[in-house]
């Protein structure tokens, strides 16, 4: 959940992108972060094994801007995406408050988006919340390679609810910061809403 | 909500910073960082200008995160202490009620006994502190600044 500080008059957010190994949410973190002006960024991190899988987390900091005085802040986390580190994946999700599913549009990874999908339900659930009542997006990364099925497909498959969908090329950055700024664009409407 | 929003307002930070201070004086310690268990720094005090703050908050929080599921594997409650030790620094990490990890750097000036000592007194006086604003945050604001957010605002974030 969202800190509020008063104080500061800063408001900082968690942002977390899920989605099956290998289907491109470093990359898309990394091209956050080369893209970002050196002011509005921390530092990135990257706890990985050493064949640059992700072991942990990934993070970056960013701040936005001024919104009625109060500073914001993202905070944007990836989970490890390999089915074996689900342990991992629950202590990510915790106090999350918009989540980015990327998926991987080739066809032979459909099924471990499905799967990826289903655990990311699974583990809100353990931690008190419901996939379809937080902010929430969708990016079909991949969509230049040649067995990237369509986003028609995709969407039937990913996307039942109807939430915000991107096609995403993440490694040229093509729908990063379309993505990012849908989902921050609802945790923002989220705080309007209320702070219970 | 399982894990109610954390707000922080002017006096209760107040009281928070002199906490930290006192403890970073008492325990002859570098640096004192309170962090929110989703990793966002609270409150900081000593020597920190050097430190990449936002960065230590969310491994903090992660280390913490990861020994807490350690700890429900093993179907223990909690470990509700960390002790890194360094050649030059060591790290002291605490929990603050449920909610707050309390973080303590400090190096050969002190001493990791003197360390728990303070830190288990500050931690008493954190604790209700955290516990009074979590009651505050959980009453209905009269002012909520969010409530004028339109959608102008929050497409003028993204302006440039």
């Amino acid at each position: 959940m969202s800190f509020i500080n008063y104080s500061s008059r800063e408001i900082n957010c968690k942002l977390v992108y899920y989605g099956p190994g290998l289907c491109g949410k470093t990359t898309n973190l990394q091209y956050i972060y080369d893209k970002t002006r050196p002011e509005a960024k921390g530092k990135m991190i990257s706890l990985a094994t050493e064949t640059e899988r992700t072991l942990f987390f990934d993070f970056l900091p960013l701040s936005l801007g001024e919104i009625r005085g109060f500073k914001t802040r993202f905070h944007l986390y990836t989970v490890p995406g390999q089915v074996f580190y689900d342990a991992s994946r629950k202590l990510i999700l915790k106090g999350v408050d918009g989540v980015c599913f990327v998926a991987d549009s080739q066809a032979e990874r459909m099924e471990a988006n499905i799967e990826s999908l289903d655990n990311l339900r699974l583990n809100l659930q353990e931690q008190g919340y419901e996939l379809d009542k937080i902010p929430y997006v969708i990016q079909y990364n991949k969509r230049d390679l040649p067995s990237a099925v369509s986003v028609k497909e995709l969407s039937e498959v990913c996307n039942p609810t109807g939430v915000p969908e991107f096609e995403g090329i993440a490694v040229t950055g093509v729908g990063v910061f379309d993505t990012l700024k849908a989902l921050a664009k609802q945790v923002l409407a989220e705080l309007r809403k209320g702070t219970s | 909500m399982l894990n109610p929003q954390l707000v922080m307002y002017e006096e209760e930070l107040r009281q928070i910073q002199a906490i930290a201070d006192k403890l970073q004086q008492d325990s002859r310690s570098k640096t004192i960082l309170l962090v929110d268990k989703n990793g966002q720094l609270v409150a900081s005090a000593g020597n920190h200008r050097d430190l990449d703050t936002t960065s230590l908050s969310s491994l903090v929080a992660g280390n913490v995160a990861a020994t807490g599921g350690i700890a429900k594997l093993l179907q223990e409650d909690e470990f509700a202490a960390l002790f890194h030790e360094g050649k030059g620094i060591s790290i002291h990490i605490s929990l603050v009620g449920r909610r707050i990890i309390l973080v303590v750097l400090f190096d050969k000036n002190t001493t990791q006994g003197l360390v728990r000592l303070r830190v288990r007194k500050a931690c008493i006086d954190l604790t209700r502190i955290f516990d009074e604003l979590a009651a505050k945050a959980a009453m209905p604001q009269e002012n909520n600044p969010f409530d004028e957010i339109t959608d102008e605002d929050i497409d003028n974030l993204f302006n440039d």
